[in-house]
């Protein structure tokens, strides 16, 4: 029987809402207080000092974790030289095995992670489930099967390790970040020091947790939480001989003044402001996906997020127009809902970091659009934005938000593209959206940057080396381009 | 009665004095240019411009420009030979220096399958990754040997498309300022190599700082020198390359390389 016209009505008013899909908790548990990795087992701090970590969503304290002082930094270090001396002599297929076991624990225990992983940095459950645990164990699993294959890496080089790594990583993908720094130093027989970010230290205690359930031999794996002055001191310290970093390009900077003179070997992984480019021709829905997963992929909490967007001028209007009513879709709260797409600020310094650049890029005069959207009570939230009429002159065009925030520019010819997407100190990455195939080995061909995504944006994978040009850092974490800075190879 | 020679800096494909105004005498006898910051600027000018042209040049007419400029540099090693001093140790240098030239000149149209990866990632995506020219490379050859250390550091520069400003060695810039003669004379693009003389002191901070200079090998550089530059560049996350000076390798060319790795989806 067909509907009437009075029901259609009816209908089309009606609000289908979602019901909340929360992941259950119930299974994880979280120590009210953790100590430091030190040597394989937990360590009370020297410093005797600890700090809370919060959820983000919720401004609750989720524990409290250790601030590791000088000497706290210094046991670490020595337990990781230490170590070195018998994993770099272990037999190379025997460390490829602890990789394999590390990988397969990820996995057996991802859904742990994955809530931890959320309840500590606020990204949406369906990312840390979906994307940053199976990536954090593959990248495991891809560099385990390395470990026992170095000499065939580097033709006519005998690849030896270097020592002691000091790492230090991002909150944006606590466990990620982990694994892209620990999986090829332990490959290549390094032993490590790292220290996770002071807002996201969780799921690096649970991974101290998983190498003691793997039985990792004491002190190949040591981490140390604190905030800033821990990272300084582990960089500095002089028995560490290779220092990896992702975080900013101000620190960055300031990392490789430290260093400099010291001979330590040095990779940095730092900040981006990615241009995305859409052609004229590129199918318009699949472009709208890939700017919403560009930028509001993690809060827009990602080096190579495609924070700046680069229209062609004749689409420019339908393309908006898209784009608004597909931000007007996106479901903005409970990050461990699994509906959730954007889910809490990490902090509130960063979300205050977010409402300056936003002010500065209306104060300069760009147009602000914001969906409707209902930011809940407690916790750092940000709605989706995005700013059109913005010159390249803007705060917003030219430096990292690292959140939410999309700055549209249009351009008129390719070269006009790629004149605008290089015009910045970054080199991380870029995108490019066209059906024409010359044109995007064209495009990816002149675009500064080191990881190009035509038709496509924000993939990753352990084989697919990672890594910026310019004023984004150097060195490559991923592929066999990923073993070299941990490699001597003269 | 002997015709001299006026030495001068190569700038922008061209050979000029410095704009200070400036000369020194390394040997006690001949002037040499004491360049100055400005003509250091100048010279960055010059090779950013230079670059896209020849990133831009197919790998093979790379590798054809390289080995034109060993034919040139063999054509005058009788002048070299005497610019070092003469005798059997500098006719081996020279013939040391065409050899760096020849064998980069091969490895340009290599580099892309030696270096280069096609990465199976885990999901419907065709992913590769090819080597790229770092951009303009500020390059400090140590002072001996005086040709053939700065042909071991340009060469691997040039091969992988970078544009270079180099220092000449302090005490003996004669043979770096005379193989200018050799690239001008080698069909690159003006401004793809220049070469300044003058003090390390006055050019290498300059250098070392230049916000638009993307790297700095400081296989010539004392210690304390490259500690300076290595704080120094900083400022622009420069990449400091501090490969032993002797080496030849498809690593060095690298270390003057960045990766860009491409993803596109592979469907109907």
């Amino acid at each position: 029987m067909a509907i009437t016209k009075k029901q259609s009505a009816a209908l089309a008013k009606q609000v289908f809402e979602y019901a909340p899909a929360p992941e259950s908790i119930d299974h994880v548990k979280i120590q009210p207080r953790y100590g430091l990795f030190i040597g394989g087992k937990m360590v009370e701090p020297h410093s005797k000092k600890h700090f809370p970590t919060i959820n983000p969503a919720t401004e609750k304290k989720l524990a409290e974790v250790a601030e590791a002082d000088e000497i706290d930094v210094d046991r670490a270090v020595k337990a990781a030289g230490k170590a070195f001396e018998s994993w770099s002599h272990l037999a190379p297929s025997q460390r490829s095995r602890y990789l394999f076991r590390i990988s397969r624990i990820l996995q057996e225990r991802a859904r742990e992670l994955a809530v931890i992983e959320t309840m500590d940095g606020g990204k949406p459950i369906k990312e840390s489930r979906d994307v940053d645990i199976p990536l954090s164990a593959s990248h495991f699993f891809y560099y385990a099967g390395w470990a026992d294959k170095l000499e065939w890496a580097f033709p006519n080089r005998k690849p030896r390790p270097l020592g002691v790594a000091g790492q230090v990583i991002p909150w944006n993908f606590p466990l990620l970040m982990l694994a892209w720094k620990i999986a090829p130093a332990l490959a290549a027989g390094n032993t490590v020091v790292l220290k996770p970010a002071e807002t996201t230290p969780l799921s690096a205690m649970l991974f101290a947790d998983i190498c003691m359930q793997a039985e990792l031999p004491p002190g190949v794996v040591n981490i140390v939480t604190g905030a800033g002055k821990t990272g300084s001191l582990v960089v500095s310290h002089p028995g560490v001989k290779k220092v990896a970093f992702t975080g900013s390009t101000e620190v960055g900077k300031l990392i490789q003044k430290q260093l400099a003179g010291s001979g330590k070997k040095l990779t940095l992984e730092l900040g981006g402001k990615a241009a995305n480019i859409v052609f004229e021709d590129a199918p318009l829905d699949q472009a709208v996906e890939g700017i919403v997963n560009g930028i509001y992929f993690n809060q827009g909490h990602v080096c190579c997020a495609g924070s700046r967007l680069l229209v062609q001028e004749s689409i420019a209007e339908p393309l908006m127009e898209k784009l608004k009513r597909r931000l007007s879709t996106l479901r903005l709260g409970d990050p461990l809902d699994k509906n959730t797409d954007i889910g809490a600020i990490n902090s509130r310094d960063q979300l205050e970091k977010i409402r300056g650049l936003v002010e500065s890029g209306i104060q300069e005069g760009a147009e602000l659009y914001q969906p409707e959207c209902q930011l809940p009570e407690k916790g750092f939230w940000f709605p989706p934005t995005l700013f059109t009429n913005v010159s390249q002159s803007y705060r917003i065009a030219r430096e990292e938000i690292f959140g939410p925030v999309l700055s549209v520019l249009t351009f008129r010819t390719p070269a006009e593209a790629v004149e605008k997407a290089n015009n910045t100190p970054y080199g991380l990455s870029a995108g490019v959206w066209t059906d024409k195939g010359s044109r995007i080995l064209w495009m990816a061909e002149r675009l500064r940057a080191g990881v190009v995504w035509a038709n496509t944006f924000n993939r990753f994978d352990p084989t697919s080396p990672f890594g910026g040009y310019k004023e984004s850092g150097y060195g490559r974490e991923g592929g066999i381009h990923g073993l070299a800075p941990y490699l001597d190879l003269n | 009665m002997e015709v001299r020679k006026t030495y001068k800096l190569y700038l922008n494909g061209e050979f000029v004095r410095s704009e200070s105004g400036r000369a020194y005498r390394p040997d006690g006898n001949v002037n040499v240019p004491r360049g100055s910051r400005k003509d250091l600027r100048d010279a960055v000018k010059a090779a950013r411009t230079a670059f896209n042209s020849w990133a831009g040049r197919t790998a093979m007419n790379r590798g054809q420009i390289l080995y034109r400029a060993a034919e040139m540099l063999d054509s005058r090693a009788a002048q070299f030979t005497d610019l070092l001093g003469g005798g059997a140790k500098a006719r081996r240098e020279v013939e040391q220096a065409v050899e760096t030239l020849v064998w980069y000149a091969g490895w340009t149209d290599k580099l892309p399958q030696f270096a280069g990866t096609v990465n199976p990632v885990a999901g419907p995506y065709f992913n590769f990754t090819l080597p790229e020219p770092t951009g303009v490379v500020g390059i400090v050859a140590p002072e001996e040997p005086a040709l053939a250390g700065l042909m071991k550091r340009i060469a691997p520069a040039l091969c992988g498309g970078n544009v270079i400003v180099a220092l000449a060695p302090e005490s003996t810039p004669l043979p770096a300022l005379t193989l200018a003669e050799v690239f001008a004379t080698s069909d690159f693009p003006p401004g793809v190599v220049n070469v300044l003389s003058g003090q390390r002191k006055e050019l290498l901070p300059w250098l070392a700082s230049h916000m638009d200079v993307n790297a700095i090998d400081v296989a010539g550089c004392t210690p304390d020198e490259v500690k300076a530059a290595e704080a120094a560049a900083a400022d622009n996350v420069k990449r400091v390359i501090k490969v032993a000076s002797d080496e030849s390798s498809p690593y060095l060319i690298t270390a003057f390389m960045e990766m860009k790795t491409v993803w596109h989806p592979i469907g109907v």
